[in-house]
C-alpha cells in the first residue's frame, strides 16, 4: 500500500467531484454553485480573497461542515453519507497550522498515525521518516509551541501525509510565510504533485496557483467567477504587470501611451502610479529608452508577477471584487 | 468499540503528556490539595470546635469533596483551550471516533483526580485522620469519591464546550464551584450559620456529599437534630444527586460538542 518515496500519497481511482455545492451560514450564502472536478492525479488551485468561501469548500470536503445543497464526493466517497469512508481516505492541513502546540513534533505526527489506526511501529516510522524529509529531524524532540511559522506548516502538512491518504487538502498552505520559507514550502509541494498526488489547494496568490495547479478556480464571495488551467488564465490576465511611478497625475496617459508597443491589456492609472500589463519577456531596458524618448516624468519602474487583484480587475473590470464574473 | 477505547487512549496520552508540559496543572492536583490538608487542618483546626469529634476528622471528607469539586476546572479550560486553537477540527477529520476525543479527556482526569485523592487521603492520615468504618464502607467512601469526581468532570467538560474562551470558563466556574463548596457543611458545620445561609448549606448538593463521605469513612457528621432529609439520609441521596448529574451532563455535552465542531 505505502509508496517507497516519503512525500508521496497512495494512488486513488478517484478525485474530488462536487455539483452545485452551497453553503449558507444564517442569511448569508458562503459558498455557492460550485462544481468541482478534480481527477485523480490532478491539482486544483481554489484562489480567491478571504471570505471567498474557499475555506468553507475545505471544511465542506473534509467532513467538518455540511453542506446546504448539492452533492461531493472525495475519493469515490459521499461526504455527506459516508464521511468515516471520506475521512479514511484524505489529509488536511489546515489555515491555522493546527497542530498540538504541547507535544514534541514527533509525538504530534504518531498520535495523528494512530489516530489513522496505523500500528504503533508504522506509526512511529512514519513519523520519522517524514520529520526527515521535511528537515524536521532536528527538532523532533523540541515542542511544537517554540516552532517558527514555516517550521508549523511544515509539521502541519507532515501531519497530513502520515496515512499516504489519496486525497490532500491544504489551506492556504503559505499565507503568512516569510520569502524562504514559502519557496521552501512551494518546492515541497511540487515534488508531492510530480509524485501524483490528488491535491485540492487554497490560496491568495495567482502564483502559487499558477505553480502547483493543472487547474484553478477563482471564487470571489462563495461564487466560482474564472475557472480555467493557469495557461488560459493568464492568456486572459497577462502575466506580468509593469508598475510605474509618475511624477504628476497628468503624467500617468503619457506613459500609458509611450508603452502601448510593449502593452498587453487595458492599463489602470490610479494618481500617481500606473498598472500596464505586458507581453512576456519585455525588456525593462526597452521600456526605459521608451519612456525616456517621450520625455515622460517617471520616477520608479518595475516589473511584477499578476495578482489576484489583477485577476479580479482584467475578468471583471473593477477593483473590488464582485459579486458576478464576466 | 475497540477502536472507541484505543483513540480514546491515544487521545488520553496527549493530555496526560500535557500535564507534563504544564506543571501548574500538576499542582493543582497534589501540591494544592495538600496545603488546602495542611492550612485547615493547622489554621482553623485550633479555632472550630466539632460536636462529637475531632476536627480532623470532620475535614477530610469536606476537603476531598471540595477539591473535586474544582477539578471542573480542568477538562473545562483543556477542552476550551483545544476548541479555540482548532486542533478539533484536525481530529475531526481523522478517521477516529468523533467522541473518543472527550473520552480522552475523561480517562486523563479521571487519572489526575485519582492522584489528587491519593495525595489529600496520604496526607490526611499523616496528620491524623482516620477512617473508623470496616474495609467495604471504606471502599465505597472512596468509590463515592470517584463516582462525584466522574460527575464533575462531566459537568467541566460541558461548560468547555459551552464557553467561549478559557477566561469565560474560568470566571462562571469561579462564580459557581466557590459559594457552592464554601457555603456549606464542608468545612463548618451549617447549624452554626444563620438561618437563611443555614438553609442553602443544609440543602446544598455539596453538604449532602460530604455527608456521604464522613458516613462512608464513620467520620463525624455533626448534624443537629432537625437536620434536612436529604443530609440524614446522605449516601442514597448522593448516589441519585452523581446519577442525575450525569444523566444530564453527558448526553448534553455530546450533543453540543458536536453541534460545535460541525458547521
Amino acid at each position: 500500500m505505502y509508496e517507497s518515496t516519503v512525500l508521496s500519497t497512495t494512488k486513488g481511482a478517484a478525485g474530488v467531484f462536487t455539483e452545485g455545492l452551497g453553503k449558507r451560514f444564517d442569511d448569508l450564502w458562503a459558498l455557492r454553485d460550485l462544481d468541482l472536478e478534480v481527477p485523480a492525479g490532478s491539482v486544483l488551485g481554489l484562489l480567491g480573497h478571504n471570505g471567498a468561501g474557499k475555506t468553507t469548500a475545505i471544511r465542506i470536503l473534509t467532513t467538518l461542515a455540511r453542506p446546504t445543497e448539492g452533492s461531493a464526493s472525495v475519493a469515490g466517497f459521499d461526504v455527506v453519507d459516508e464521511p468515516g469512508e471520506v475521512r479514511a481516505r484524505l489529509g488536511l492541513a489546515g489555515q491555522e497550522a493546527t497542530v498540538d502546540g504541547l507535544l514534541s513534533a514527533r509525538a504530534n505526527l504518531v498520535m495523528i498515525g494512530q489516530l489513522y489506526h496505523l500500528p504503533k511501529s508504522e506509526a512511529r516510522r512514519r513519523a520519522d521518516e517524514l520529520l526527515e524529509r521535511l528537515a524536521l529531524a532536528d527538532v523532533a524532540d523540541k515542542l511544537v509551541r517554540h516552532f517558527s511559522g514555516g517550521m508549523r506548516r511544515r509539521l502541519d502538512l507532515a501531519a497530513s501525509l502520515v496515512a499516504q491518504p489519496p486525497v490532500l487538502f491544504l489551506d492556504e498552505p503559505t499565507t503568512g510565510l516569510d520569502p524562504q520559507s514559502r519557496n521552501d514550502m512551494w518546492e515541497l509541494l511540487r515534488e508531492l504533485v510530480g509524485g501524483g498526488a490528488t491535491l485540492v489547494l487554497t490560496t491568495q496568490y495567482l502564483e502559487e496557483a499558477d505553480r502547483l495547479a493543472d487547474d484553478i478556480v477563482v471564487l470571489d464571495r462563495g461564487r466560482v467567477a474564472a475557472t480555467g488551467s493557469p495557461a488560459e488564465l493568464k492568456a486572459r490576465v497577462g502575466g506580468e504587470r509593469l508598475e510605474l511611478s509618475v511624477g504628476s497625475p497628468d503624467q500617468a496617459a503619457a506613459a500609458v501611451q509611450a508603452l502601448e508597443a510593449f502593452a498587453d491589456g487595458p492599463s489602470d492609472a490610479d494618481e500617481l502610479l500606473v498598472t500596464i500589463p505586458v507581453r512576456p519577456g519585455t525588456r525593462l531596458m526597452e521600456v526605459a529608452r521608451a519612456l525616456d524618448g517621450a520625455e515622460v516624468d517617471v520616477t520608479d519602474v518595475h516589473r511584477r508577477e499578476a495578482t489576484l487583484d489583477d485577476v479580479f480587475l482584467t475578468l471583471t473590470g473593477a477593483d473590488a471584487p464582485l459579486r458576478k464574473a464576466a | 468499540m475497540r477502536t472507541y477505547a484505543s483513540d480514546s487512549l491515544v487521545f488520553a496520552r496527549r493530555n496526560l503528556a500535557h500535564i507534563r508540559q504544564i506543571p501548574e496543572k500538576l499542582i493543582d492536583v497534589t501540591v494544592q490539595p495538600l496545603m488546602f490538608v495542611l492550612l485547615f487542618a493547622f489554621v482553623f483546626g485550633g479555632v472550630i470546635a466539632v460536636p462529637g469529634g475531632d476536627y480532623k476528622e470532620y475535614l477530610m471528607g469536606g476537603i476531598l469533596v471540595q477539591s473535586i469539586a474544582f477539578g471542573i476546572m480542568g477538562p473545562a479550560t483543556s477542552i476550551v483551550t483545544d476548541l479555540t486553537e482548532g486542533i478539533v477540527d484536525r481530529f475531526r477529520s481523522l478517521p477516529a471516533s468523533r467522541s473518543a476525543y472527550l473520552g480522552g479527556h475523561m480517562i486523563a482526569e479521571l487519572a489526575a483526580m485519582t492522584l489528587a485523592i491519593t495525595v489529600m487521603t496520604v496526607s490526611g492520615l499523616i496528620i491524623g485522620w482516620h477512617i473508623d468504618t470496616g474495609v467495604l464502607s471504606a471502599l465505597g467512601g472512596f468509590g463515592l469519591l470517584l463516582l462525584f469526581a466522574f460527575s464533575m468532570l462531566w459537568v467541566g467538560t460541558l461548560l468547555g464546550v459551552v464557553a467561549r474562551s478559557t477566561d469565560s470558563a474560568m470566571g462562571t466556574l469561579f462564580l459557581i464551584v466557590f459559594p457552592a463548596t464554601f457555603l456549606s457543611n464542608a468545612f463548618v458545620p451549617a447549624d452554626g450559620l444563620p438561618d437563611g445561609l443555614r438553609t442553602v448549606a443544609e440543602w446544598n448538593p455539596v453538604s449532602i456529599m460530604v455527608a456521604a463521605v464522613r458516613t462512608a469513612f464513620g467520620n463525624p457528621t455533626a448534624l443537629p437534630a432537625d437536620a434536612s432529609w436529604p443530609l440524614v439520609h446522605p449516601v442514597p441521596c448522593a448516589l441519585i444527586g452523581c446519577a442525575l448529574i450525569l444523566a444530564l451532563a453527558v448526553p448534553a455535552t455530546v450533543w453540543r460538542f458536536n453541534v460545535r465542531t460541525t458547521d
